[in-house]
C-alpha cells in the first residue's frame, strides 16, 4: 500500500494536468478532487445552516410570545402549529434538531470538512488529499446523513425530540415521547452514517498532513491553519467512535431488548423488562465524544483566525511555538474533561473534583491564545477586511464566552446554573458564534480560492457589524435569565408565575435573533451573487505568505501546472526587515511567500 | 416596559441601518477602487467602528446589569448556598475584569493600528518573557480558584447522616414530583418501580417494616435549620431536582439512587419579608395586572396574584410537559412542620385504612 501511494505521488510530481476530460459527472457531482469536494461541503453546510438558523427563530419566537398564535408556525410546522400555536413536542424536536444540525452538519462538516479540504493539499505543497476516493466517499456519506436528518423532519410521530444530547431512556422509549420513535432511528441511523464520514475525512487529513508535505515544509513551517485542521482530524479519530458505540447500544436497547442504558422503568402503566443498565453510562460514553466535538468545532475556527489575523496584520502570529503548544495542550484536555457535563448527573462527587481540575486547566492555553491573538494586533498595520473583522470577532466571542466557563467548569458554581439558559449563553458565544465567525472569515478569505471571484466587501461589511452587535444581543442577555434560574428546553416560562418577569429579556433577545438571522442574508446573497458576478480575483488578493496563493486562480486537478513548489520558510514572514534594518527583505513588499529562497541580506530564523 | 425595550432595539437597529448607509456612501466616492480589497478608507472607517462597538459592548453590560440584577435569585436560603455565591461573586468579578481589559485591548488596538499607507508592521515573532507572564498569571489564579472551588464542593457533596438529619426521598416521573419521609425511624423503606400500583404511587415494598411509617406527599416541606438528605429516584426518564433558591441540584436516575443534602435557612415566610423578593413579586404582578387588562377587554379569565414560594422545578428535558414539571417548597419552623407531619396519613394507613 505505502509503496503504491509512493509511485502515485511521484507520478503526480511533475504532472503538467494532461487528464482525460471530466464530465459534468465526474467533476462536479462524483469529483474526487479536494477543491470540488470542499465546496460541496461548504455548500451542504450552508444549506443545512439555513435550515438550523431558520429552527432557531421558530423556537425564540415560541419563547417570546407564547401566548400569541403566529401563522408561520402552521405554515413550517403543518400539524404541529395548527391555527399559530406550537405544539410542545415540536418545540423540542426544534431544538433537538437546531444543536444537531449547527453542531454536527454546519460546524463540523460544514467548517472543518469545507477548510480541512481546501487548504490542508494547497497549503502543504501537495497535488491532492492522499486518497481523493475515500474524500469522495467522506463527503457522499456526509451527504447521504444530511438527506437523512432533513427526511426525519417528516416522519408521522415527529422527528427526535429529546434534546441534541439524546439521552435514554427519553430517547429510547417511544411512550416517553412521540420524537423518540422512527423520528430518533432516523437521528441514529444519520448519525451513524456521519461518523463514518468524518472518520474517512479525518484520517485522510491525518494521512495527507504526515506524508504529502512538500520539500522543506518541517512541521514547524506548517501554517497553524493546518496545525489546527491535523490535531482536530486526530480528536474525530479518537472520539467520534466512541459515539458510535453509544449510538450502537442505544439502537439495541430501543430495537432489540437489551438494557445497557435502562434499569427499573415504570411508564405508560407497565414496567419494562430492562434491568441493570444506566442512563449514566450513556452520558459518558456520549460526552467523550461531546466534550472534544467542542474543539472539533473549535480548533479549525482558531487555525484560520491565526492566519487571517496573521495576514491581514502583516505581522507574524505572535508566539508560533505557544499556538501550536496550546492547540496540542487543548487538545490533550479536551479528552479528559467530558465528566464535567455530568457534575450533577449521580456519579461520584470525587469525579467531580477531577473534571474540575481537569477543566480549569485548559483555560491556561485558552488564555494564551487570547492574549498571543491581541499581540498579534499590536503595531501592525491591520487590514480590515470582512475576514478580519470576522477573526477579531471570533477573538472577541472566544473571550467572553470562554470567561463563563471559569463558572460552568467549577463544579460547586455548577450546580446551580447547570442546564440553565447561563450555559445556553456560554457555549453558544464560545463555541457556536465563535466558530460560525471562524466559517464566515473562513469564507471571506479563500472565496478567491474557491471561486476564483471576489466577495463584495461592503457587503461583508454590513453582514459582520450588524452580526457582531446582534450576537451579542442575543446571548449577554441570556446570562442574566440563567442565573435568574430559568432551566433551559422549556416550552414556554409562563406555566408559573416565578419567571414572569423574564418575559421581557426574553423578547429582547427574540427580536436580535430574528435581525442577526436576517443579515445572514445578506452573506447568502452575496456568497451566491460573487459566484456568479463577482469581480475576478488576482492570484493572491490579500497578499499572503502561504503556497495555496501561489497556484493559478483556474483550478486545475493537481493545483500545480508545473512542479509542486519547495518552501524554504514558514508562512509568517510578514513585514520582516532585511540585515540593515532599512527595508523589507524584499524591498517595497512586506510579505515573503514560503517559496522564496533565503534572501542574502535576511537573517535566518529558526523555522 | 417590553415597548420601552422594542423602540431601544428599533433605535439600535436605525442606527446599524444607518452605518450602512455610511457604507454605502463610502462605497459611491471610491468607485474607482473596486478590487474589493480593504483599502486606507475601509480601514479607517471599520477601525472607527471598532471603537463604537466596544461603547456599545460597555454600555450594554452596565446596562444589563442595571437592568437585569433584579431579575435574579434573592439570596441562597440554605447554609451552603451563601458558599456559593461568595464563590460565584469571586469569579463573577475576576471573569468582568478580565473581559473589560481584554475586549479594551483587542478592540483598542484594532481601531489604534489600522491600515495606513506607509505604515510598517512591528516584526514581532516571539517574546518569552511575555509569554511566560501571561501563562503563569492564569495558572496561578486558576489554581486559587480550584482550591477554593473544590473545597466548596466537597463540603457541599459531603452527604454523611447523623442522628438530627431528615431522610426525604424525591420521586420524580413525567410530570410530577412526590416526595416520601421517612417517618419515626427516619429509615426510608425499600422501594422498586415494580411495586408501584394504585394507591402505591411511588413504589414502596410494603413487606419491608420500614415502610410502614413512611409519609408519600404531594408537597415539599423542611423544618428550618435542620439538615435535610435527599435520596431521588425517578420512575421512568432522567429528571433533574432544581431548588435554584437552595443552589441545590442532582438528576434522578431511574434504576439508581442519588443523593443531595443541605440546611435551609430561611423560611418561606422570611423570604416573602425580603426587601429584593418584594420588589420582585410586585414588578411580577404589576405585569400581570398589565395581562390582565388585555384579558379582561378579550372576555377571558384573568390571572391570580402571584405570591412567592419556594419551588423544586425539572431541570432535565423529560418529554412534552417537562417546561410545567415542579412541586412547591415550603420551608417553615419545626413546630409548623411537626403539627403538618402529624396529619398526613403514613403508607401503613393508606394501605389499611
Amino acid at each position: 500500500m505505502s509503496t503504491e501511494a509512493h509511485n502515485h505521488t511521484a507520478d503526480h510530481h511533475d504532472d503538467h494536468g494532461h487528464h482525460h476530460k471530466d464530465t459534468f459527472i465526474t467533476k462536479y457531482i462524483f469529483s474526487i478532487d479536494h477543491k470540488m469536494i470542499s465546496k460541496q461541503y461548504l455548500i451542504t453546510g450552508l444549506f443545512m445552516g439555513i435550515i438550523g438558523i431558520a429552527m432557531s427563530i421558530l423556537f425564540r419566537l415560541q419563547l417570546a410570545w407564547p401566548d400569541k398564535q403566529f401563522t408561520v408556525y402552521e405554515i413550517f410546522l403543518g400539524k404541529w402549529g395548527a391555527e399559530g400555536i406550537m405544539d410542545p413536542n415540536v418545540y423540542l424536536a426544534l431544538v433537538t434538531i437546531h444543536g444537531t444540525i449547527m453542531v454536527f452538519f454546519v460546524l463540523t462538516a460544514g467548517l472543518s470538512g469545507t477548510f480541512s479540504n481546501l487548504l490542508i493539499p494547497l497549503q502543504i505543497g501537495a497535488r491532492d488529499m492522499a486518497s481523493g476516493f475515500l474524500n469522495m466517499v467522506s463527503y457522499w456519506l456526509f451527504f447521504l446523513s444530511s438527506i437523512i436528518m432533513v427526511m426525519s423532519l417528516f416522519v408521522e410521530a415527529g422527528p427526535a425530540a429529546a434534546g441534541w444530547t439524546i439521552y435514554p431512556p427519553l430517547s429510547a422509549l417511544p411512550q416517553a415521547m412521540p420524537g423518540s420513535g422512527a423520528g430518533m432511528t432516523l437521528w441514529l441511523v444519520s448519525m451513524a452514517i456521519f461518523i463514518a464520514s468524518s472518520l474517512l475525512g479525518s484520517l485522510n487529513y491525518i494521512v495527507t498532513v504526515i506524508n504529502l508535505r512538500t520539500k522543506g515544509m518541517s512541521m514547524t513551517r506548517l501554517p497553524l491553519t493546518i496545525w489546527a485542521f491535523f490535531v482536530t482530524a486526530i480528536i474525530g479519530v479518537v472520539s467520534f467512535p466512541v459515539l458510535f458505540s453509544a449510538a450502537l447500544m442505544l439502537i439495541m436497547d430501543r430495537s432489540f431488548g437489551t438494557s445497557f442504558f435502562l434499569s427499573d422503568i415504570y411508564i405508560a402503566g407497565e414496567v419494562l423488562h430492562n434491568q441493570g443498565g444506566s442512563p449514566v453510562l450513556f452520558e459518558h460514553l456520549f460526552w467523550f465524544l461531546g466534550h472534544p466535538e467542542v474543539y472539533i468545532v473549535l480548533l479549525p475556527a482558531l487555525g484560520i483566525t491565526s492566519e487571517i489575523i496573521a495576514t491581514n496584520s502583516r505581522k507574524p502570529i505572535f508566539g508560533y511555538r505557544a499556538m501550536v503548544a496550546s492547540i496540542l495542550a487543548i487538545a490533550f484536555l479536551s479528552t479528559i474533561v467530558w465528566g464535567h457535563h455530568m457534575f450533577v448527573s449521580g456519579m461520584n462527587p470525587f469525579l467531580g473534583s477531577v473534571f474540575t481540575f481537569t477543566t480549569l486547566l485548559i483555560a491556561i492555553p485558552s488564555a494564551v491564545k487570547a492574549f498571543n491573538y491581541i499581540t498579534t494586533l499590536w503595531k501592525g498595520n491591520l487590514q480590515l477586511n470582512p475576514a478580519m473583522l470576522f477573526s477579531i470577532g471570533l477573538v472577541s466571542t472566544f473571550i467572553s464566552g470562554g470567561l463563563t466557563g471559569i463558572i460552568l467548569g467549577d463544579s460547586a458554581l455548577d450546580i446551580n446554573v447547570h442546564d440553565t439558559y447561563f450555559v445556553v449563553a456560554h457555549f453558544h458565544l464560545v463555541m457556536g458564534i465563535s466558530a460560525l465567525y471562524g466559517l464566515f472569515a473562513g469564507v471571506y478569505h479563500w472565496f478567491p480560492r474557491m471561486f476564483g471571484r471576489m466577495m463584495n466587501k461592503n457587503l461583508g461589511y454590513i453582514h459582520f457589524w450588524v452580526t457582531v452587535i446582534g450576537a451579542y444581543g442575543i446571548f449577554f442577555p441570556m446570562h442574566f435569565i440563567g442565573m435568574a434560574g430559568l432551566p433551559r428546553r422549556y416550552y414556554t416560562n409562563t406555566a408559573f408565575p416565578y419567571f414572569d418577569d423574564l418575559a421581557n429579556i426574553n423578547v429582547v433577545i427574540t427580536i436580535f435573533a430574528i435581525i442577526t438571522a436576517a443579515v445572514q442574508l445578506v452573506f447568502l446573497y452575496n456568497f451566491i451573487a460573487s459566484i456568479f458576478y463577482g469581480k475576478k480575483a488576482p492570484q493572491n488578493p490579500w497578499k499572503s505568505n502561504t503556497l495555496e496563493w501561489t497556484a493559478p486562480v483556474k483550478h486545475i486537478h493537481g493545483n500545480w501546472p508545473g512542479p509542486i513548489p519547495q518552501v524554504y520558510r514558514w508562512s509568517y514572514d510578514y513585514s520582516k526587515l532585511n540585515k540593515a534594518g532599512d527595508d523589507y527583505v524584499i524591498a517595497g513588499q512586506d510579505f515573503v511567500p514560503q517559496n522564496i529562497p533565503l534572501q542574502e541580506d535576511e537573517e535566518e530564523m529558526n523555522h | 416596559m417590553t415597548g420601552f425595550l422594542i423602540i431601544a432595539v428599533l433605535v439600535l437597529f436605525a442606527v446599524a441601518v444607518w452605518q450602512m448607509k455610511g457604507i454605502f456612501q463610502m462605497s459611491q466616492i471610491n468607485k474607482s477602487d473596486d478590487s474589493q480589497i480593504a483599502n486606507d478608507k475601509d480601514n479607517r472607517f471599520n477601525g472607527k467602528l471598532m471603537i463604537w462597538f466596544l461603547v456599545f459592548f460597555y454600555v450594554f453590560l452596565i446596562y444589563g446589569f442595571w437592568k437585569w440584577t433584579s431579575v435574579l435569585l434573592p439570596e441562597a436560603a440554605s447554609e451552603h448556598g451563601q458558599d456559593i455565591d461568595l464563590l460565584m461573586l469571586i469569579s463573577m468579578v475576576l471573569i468582568m475584569f478580565v473581559l473589560v481589559i481584554t475586549q479594551f485591548l483587542l478592540h483598542y488596538f484594532a481601531f489604534k493600528y489600522h491600515g495606513k499607507k506607509g505604515q510598517k508592521a512591528v516584526f514581532f515573532a516571539d517574546n518569552d518573557k511575555l509569554e511566560f507572564i501571561w501563562t503563569i498569571i492564569p495558572v496561578i489564579v486558576l489554581a486559587g480558584l480550584i482550591i477554593y472551588g473544590l473545597f466548596t464542593w466537597t463540603d457541599i457533596m459531603n452527604v454523611s447522616e447523623d442522628e438530627d438529619t431528615l431522610v426525604v426521598e424525591l420521586y420524580a416521573k413525567q410530570f410530577t414530583w412526590e416526595a416520601r419521609y421517612s417517618g419515626q425511624d427516619n429509615t426510608l423503606g425499600e422501594a422498586n418501580v415494580r411495586f408501584v400500583e394504585g394507591m402505591n404511587t411511588v413504589g414502596i415494598d410494603a413487606s419491608d417494616p420500614y415502610s410502614t411509617d413512611d409519609v408519600v406527599t404531594r408537597e415539599l416541606r423542611l423544618p428550618v435549620g435542620k439538615k435535610v438528605l435527599f435520596k431521588m429516584r425517578s420512575q421512568d426518564v432522567l429528571h433533574s431536582a432544581y431548588m435554584p433558591h437552595f443552589r441545590a441540584q442532582m438528576n434522578t436516575v431511574p434504576g439508581m439512587i442519588t443523593q443531595f443534602a443541605f440546611t435551609p435557612t430561611i423560611t418561606t415566610a422570611e423570604m416573602r419579608q425580603n426587601p429584593e423578593m418584594i420588589a420582585k413579586v410586585e414588578n411580577i404582578n404589576q405585569l400581570r395586572n398589565d395581562k390582565n387588562v388585555e384579558l379582561t377587554a378579550k372576555g377571558e379569565e384573568t390571572l391570580e396574584p402571584y405570591e412567592f414560594d419556594y419551588l423544586l422545578l425539572c431541570n432535565k428535558i423529560c418529554g412534552a410537559s417537562h417546561y410545567n414539571m415542579q412541586m412547591k417548597i415550603i420551608v417553615e419552623t419545626q413546630e409548623d412542620f411537626d403539627a403538618w407531619m402529624a396529619e398526613q396519613t403514613t403508607f401503613g394507613e393508606t394501605l389499611n385504612p
